[in-house]
């Protein structure tokens, strides 16, 4: 579902990403942890183009993002992403939030679009918010808006950029359980997570990336009870001491 | 001769003093000043509309990263912003007008110069106000799979133009008042028509004085007009 070869990326100076490869098959849960700066996000933002790479190779559904001549825009389509800070348009509702996409870009009849979205509200249990302004809406509410707002595109992928991370603590529980409710219907999924116990439960494989390689790979409950990479040690020992 | 003369300036000069001539001169030609104010309205008002119109591409132009527009963009933004309006005005009246459209008015040159001046300062105005939305909200919507265009359109402008109507409502009581520099090429707005018929009761401080009132309650109309429409906007 997600290819990626020898990709490189640089901010300036800074390389961000060194020579990452990685594979997604469908209906995979990626978790992706490690100490921030370590280029997670960066990877994460490659998979849609929010960054650019600098060199190596991005196929997505059979389609190469790294190609000139792919149209960016459709490749998008099949991915949905989720920001950590939500990014919900302010100057609609809820229920706008979600149809602008279909209604735009797809050409969906407004009815047909409405439907999906009360479907979609539903899902993620807000259908008594669907009228509300984001602003009236609690962190983890805004971001199970901008989950569904994401799914309205009937994307193949979710990309999920730290949901969680700028949740109230008694938020982040509502808004993972929508997460594992679309892992469970076989959303192939990539999540960069400070959710250890989320990567533990959902994930079918974790990577460990620190300063722009992937460390270490595996199934969840090899890399947090048997990490080998002393990075992966040291990291999961301060992460999980809590 | 020069003794009828004398007893009409110094006639003059005790009606001036006393202030009855001047409100006579200046009662009996108040549709003559609302005239001149209308003139000036409607140089404003279209000067405001293709001003907008031009701000909005030239602001487009300027943040669309392609080099051939972005340099268009800033050289007119430059220039109209670097040379004042009153030099403009005579350039596009008597040097620019006649060689591509001889017949003309100075009206059409007026509106002319007025909404290129103006468009020049909208574009910085919307430009700011596109660059003042959240970063996210682009990313948002692309990530959504929309184009640029489509991005820009129903996500960024609309949150954009909030935040630019406070000092557009500044930039359009600038135009207004900027109007008043088209006098030089004898468009008989409110200004010229204050100086013509000053020229002929020479009643001064009566003649400015409601020119100067005139333009004031236009523009204290247009500032209570933006406050409202500012209330309102806050409250959506």
């Amino acid at each position: 579902m997600i290819d990626i070869r020898d990709l490189h990326k640089h901010f300036g100076k800074l390389e961000v990403l060194k020579g990452i490869n990685c594979h997604v098959k469908p209906s995979e849960v990626v978790c992706v942890i490690g100490p921030s700066g370590s280029g997670k996000s960066t990877l994460l933002r490659c998979i849609n183009h929010l960054e650019s790479p600098d060199a190596g190779q991005i196929v997505i559904d059979g389609q190469e993002l790294t190609h000139h001549q792919t149209d960016i825009n459709t490749v998008r389509q099949k991915v949905g992403m989720v920001f950590q800070l939500f990014n919900l348009f302010p100057h609609k509702t809820t229920l706008e939030n979600i149809t602008m996409a279909p209604l735009i870009i797809k050409g969906m009849a407004r009815d047909q679009a409405e439907e999906l979205a009360r479907e979609l509200l539903r899902k993620v249990g807000l259908m008594d918010k669907i009228n509300v302004y984001p602003a009236q809406l609690s962190g983890g509410q805004k971001q199970r808006v901008a989950i569904a707002r994401a799914l309205a595109m009937q994307p193949k992928i979710m990309l999920f950029d730290e949901p969680t991370s700028a949740l109230d603590p008694e938020m982040v529980g509502e808004v993972l359980a929508v997460m594992k409710d679309l892992a469970i219907e076989g959303m192939t999924m990539v999540v960069v997570t400070h959710e250890m116990g989320f990567a533990r439960e959902v994930g079918d494989r974790v990577i460990f990336m620190d300063e722009g390689v992937i460390m270490e790979e595996g199934l969840p409950e090899n890399i947090f009870s048997n990490p080998r990479n002393p990075r992966t040690q040291s990291f999961l020992s301060k992460v999980l001491q809590v | 001769m020069p003794v009828a003369s004398f007893h009409i300036i110094s006639g003059n000069i005790i009606d001036s003093m006393m202030g009855i001539r001047g409100l006579q001169v200046v009662s009996t030609h108040m549709m003559y000043f609302l005239g001149g104010a209308v003139l000036t309205l409607e140089i404003t008002v279209l000067s405001i509309l293709i001003g907008m119109a031009l701000g909005l591409v030239a602001a487009l132009s300027k943040i669309s990263g392609l080099k051939p527009l972005v340099w268009l963009a800033t050289v007119y933004i430059d220039f109209f912003r670097g040379t004042p309006l009153f030099v403009q005005i005579l350039l596009i009246y008597f040097g620019v007008l006649p060689m591509i459209l001889p017949d003309s008015s100075n009206f059409t040159a007026a509106v002319i110069a007025c909404s290129l001046n103006s468009g020049a300062y909208v574009a910085e105005i919307v430009r700011a106000g596109i660059q003042a939305v959240d970063r996210g909200q682009m990313e948002a919507a692309r990530s959504l799979g929309m184009s640029n265009r489509q991005a820009m359109w129903h996500v960024i402008l609309p949150q954009a133009y909030k935040i630019v109507i406070p000092p557009l409502i500044n930039e359009f009581i600038a135009v207004l008042k900027d109007t008043s520099l088209v006098a030089v090429i004898a468009a008989e707005e409110l200004t010229l028509r204050g100086k013509l018929l000053y020229s002929t009761t020479f009643e001064a401080a009566w003649i400015w004085g409601t020119v100067a009132m005139i333009y004031f309650i236009m523009t204290k109309t247009l500032s209570v007009l933006g406050d409202w429409v500012e209330r309102r906007l806050a409250n959506e």
